[in-house]
């Protein structure tokens, strides 16, 4: 086991992935020398070469586009989009060329790339630098969309991401890149699939569904609330598409009662994909509608109140109360 | 058009060429990767719309008369595909279709150029380039019936999958061009290991952030690629003077690469104009922008009207320069054809628009339950289920009181 950041732990997945397979590349803007804005490409083309790792221009669309190009030639590049904010000129790459390629071939082609996006907020960041557009990906047919919590799910659900056969949204939650954990680099017992949800902290009153960089306040929450007599259980989701239905199901029928945690605006959500499906088959557990704590409607805020705007461990408590109210 | 600078300076199909004095745009870059353009504002030609050779100062034809011959047949079969589709689409057997007419020598000039391992990415107007690798028409017409996708094999036959955004498979292009290069299918000992992929689009896609990309992307990595733009003047109904302030091929130049403007009616002079940019690309040496000046005889689909936007007399004007009516001139003159070869040809032709017209009607109806197989490699549990009930609920009407009749 090694204790390292999350930063650190995408470094050392990508590092194994490139050593693993010939064809794996990465492309971004400032992933060579400088190691990406936040290092998690550090050393790596030191180590591979300029063929491997290669510098961008800075124009998003091109990055992907060219990427889907080296894919439908056998190659799997790992393509790093700097911030949340800056993918949106790739989005008619992603979603009318990325996505569909299979579809369009007939299953003949293939497009196993990566889109690496640090996403989301809490930490100060000027505007465009904290969004959190999941939704847009996991709303398109053909992408998978997945979002590690931790350094080890992080270190593991990279390479998986990597060797799989579809194209991966790999969402990176910038908030906790330098958090630390522990890590099993040469881990014998294999990692949980890249689709599958994970129960981190099993609980019996009420279940608090979450992912990415809000899992780590819905545990501080849970911790908060044992405090009061209450035991939540906290699912991280790992996969936004698709989502692991088995696991909340489960977890929502035993405890009968779900908030959903996400940073990005409630309004079609996955807190609103996921009310729909939890009603439509919990409906007879449920002791309480299902309820989410999102980030407001409203364009990403100025980050002097973006305390206020983002989810936080009181705003999950108030949540707790009032779906144990019914 | 201004006139050229071409006829002073000494650039050549084969060498670096150099700056032409007075024209600032033409300046040699210090690394050596930005030649001079080569050719001017007037299309390089070599083949006359009467049907006589004529000469160019950086460019020559050097294959046979035979060859020029396939081309006619290419262009002559490429025109009856085309002309076939449009009827098709009138009978209200095919949604839409673009037309090509006018682009064949355009099309079949450039894709003559081309050979494995090199892959060509089209834009979707591209019936010609698809005829001459070897597309069945019936697939083409598939796309647009509705019954397919995309239907062909296109890792089989480098030829991509028809791109309907327009630009978007620019960048596809030079992605399989950096993929070439890591490849080691650029610059090799022996050049027939090397390799260029050719990417096809229109005037209008110029405008496109995604073709601006791709010139950006192909001169930072010097990557083996040639774009082979069709100006057939007209982006549905705007004029090539809305989407550019001067001449489309001066802009390469722009991106640090050569760029020529060709006459896209003379098959000729777009053979070895697509020759001479493909061996740059195979031997390392970079992008290049061809700029083939052509016209869109037809329609932008069969959905628009022309005479609503541009005027009878241009298209007359370009009537006179038909890309077929020169090279049949020419071979009939020089003696390599006769009557009797053209009536053969006509012959085929027709036997092969018998083909589209029965084939067409009887393309296998698509089945919507095959489509959840199509999306992932690993198929989600999601996607199995909707399929599953799809089929249930299409079952649930086969039994029963109005079995096969109305729900």
């Amino acid at each position: 086991m090694t204790n390292m950041t999350m930063a650190k732990a995408l470094n050392a997945g990508l590092r194994r992935a490139l050593g693993a397979d010939p064809k794996v590349l990465l492309a971004g803007e400032d992933i060579g020398k400088l190691g990406g804005v936040f290092r998690v490409t550090e050393g790596l083309q030191a180590e591979f070469g300029r063929d491997r790792v290669v510098d961008s221009p800075l124009a998003e669309s091109g990055i992907v586009g060219t990427a889907v190009g080296m894919a439908l030639r056998g190659y799997r590049p790992v393509v790093e989009i700097q911030f949340d904010g800056f993918v949106y000129p790739a989005f008619d790459q992603i979603v009318s060329q990325v996505s569909r390629l299979r579809f369009r071939s007939h299953g003949r082609l293939s497009v196993p790339m990566v889109v690496r996006i640090p996403y989301g907020g809490g930490i100060g960041a000027i505007e465009h630098h904290s969004e959190s557009p999941e939704a847009y990906f996991a709303h398109t047919p053909g992408l998978k969309v997945v979002t590690p919590s931790n350094p080890s799910d992080a270190y593991w659900m990279i390479q998986q991401a990597i060797a799989a056969d579809d194209p991966v949204i790999f969402f990176e939650p910038k908030r906790r890149y330098h958090e630390k954990g522990e890590v099993d680099p040469d881990g014998e017992s294999a990692p949980p699939s890249l689709y599958q949800a994970r129960v981190v902290k099993p609980g019996a009153d009420a279940t608090l569904l979450s992912y990415g960089p809000m899992v780590r306040t819905c545990v501080e929450a849970s911790v908060a609330a044992a405090d009061e007599g209450r035991n939540l259980e906290v699912v991280d989701l790992r996969s936004l598409s698709p989502l692991d239905d088995a696991t909340i199901f489960d977890s929502v029928r035993r405890t009968g009662r779900a908030i959903v945690v996400h940073e990005a605006v409630g309004t079609l959500g996955l807190g609103a994909e996921l009310a729909a499906r939890i009603q439509a088959e919990c409906f007879y557990d449920l002791q309480a509608p299902v309820l989410r704590v999102t980030g407001y409607d409203l364009p990403y805020p100025p980050s002097r109140v973006e305390d206020g705007y983002l989810p936080d461990l009181d705003r999950v408590l108030d949540a707790v109360d009032r779906s144990l109210a019914y | 058009m201004t006139e050229p600078a071409s006829n002073t300076h000494s650039a050549s199909p084969n060498r670096r060429a150099e700056a032409s004095s007075g024209d600032p745009a033409t300046s040699l870059g210090p690394d050596g990767l930005n030649p001079a353009m080569v050719g001017g504002d007037v299309p390089i030609q070599l083949l006359d719309p009467s049907g006589r050779r004529v000469e160019h100062p950086d460019f020559a034809f050097t294959g046979t008369d035979e060859e020029v011959a396939g081309y006619l047949r290419d262009m002559v079969l490429a025109r009856r595909i085309d002309t076939e589709a449009t009827a098709l689409q009138r009978k209200g057997e095919l949604g839409l279709w673009p037309p090509m007419l006018g682009q064949e020598a355009a099309q079949v000039g450039s894709a003559r150029a081309t050979r494995a391992p090199d892959e060509i990415l089209p834009s979707y107007r591209e019936h010609g380039v698809a005829w001459c690798v070897g597309i069945d028409p019936l697939e083409l017409l598939g796309t647009f019936r509705g019954t397919a996708m995309v239907d062909w094999d296109s890792a089989d036959k480098r030829f991509h999958l028809y791109s309907f955004v327009i630009g978007t498979q620019t960048l596809h292009a030079v992605g399989m061009a950096m993929a070439m290069q890591r490849d080691g299918l650029v610059g090799n000992q022996d050049p027939a290991d090397d390799g260029a992929a050719v990417v096809y689009f229109g005037d209008g896609a110029t405008s496109q952030g995604d073709v601006n990309e791709a010139f950006i992307f192909a001169a930072s990595y010097a990557a083996p690629v040639v774009f082979f733009c069709q100006n057939n003047q007209w982006a549905i109904s705007e004029p090539i003077k809305l989407q550019s302030k001067i001449p489309l091929y001066r802009r390469a130049s722009g991106f640090g690469f050569p760029g020529v403007r060709v006459d896209g009616n003379d098959v000729l002079a777009v053979k070895a104009v697509t020759d001479w940019a493909l061996d740059r690309a195979r031997r390392g040496e970079g992008p290049t922008l061809i700029e083939a000046y052509t016209y869109r005889m037809g329609a932008h689909t069969t959905s628009d009207d022309p005479t609503k936007y541009r005027l009878a007399a241009e298209l007359d004007e370009w009537r006179a320069k038909d890309p077929l009516a020169r090279v049949q001139a020419y071979l009939l003159a020089s003696g390599a054809i006769d009557q009797a070869w053209l009536d053969a040809l006509a012959a085929e032709s027709d036997a092969l628009a018998e083909r589209l017209r029965a084939g067409c009607v009887s393309l296998p109806e698509p089945q919507l339950a095959e489509m959840w197989g199509r999306v992932y490699a690993d198929t989600p549990d999601l996607l199995h289920r909707q399929r599953e009930e799809y089929l249930a609920y299409e079952e649930s009407f086969s039994d029963g009181v109005g079995s096969g009749g109305v729900r």
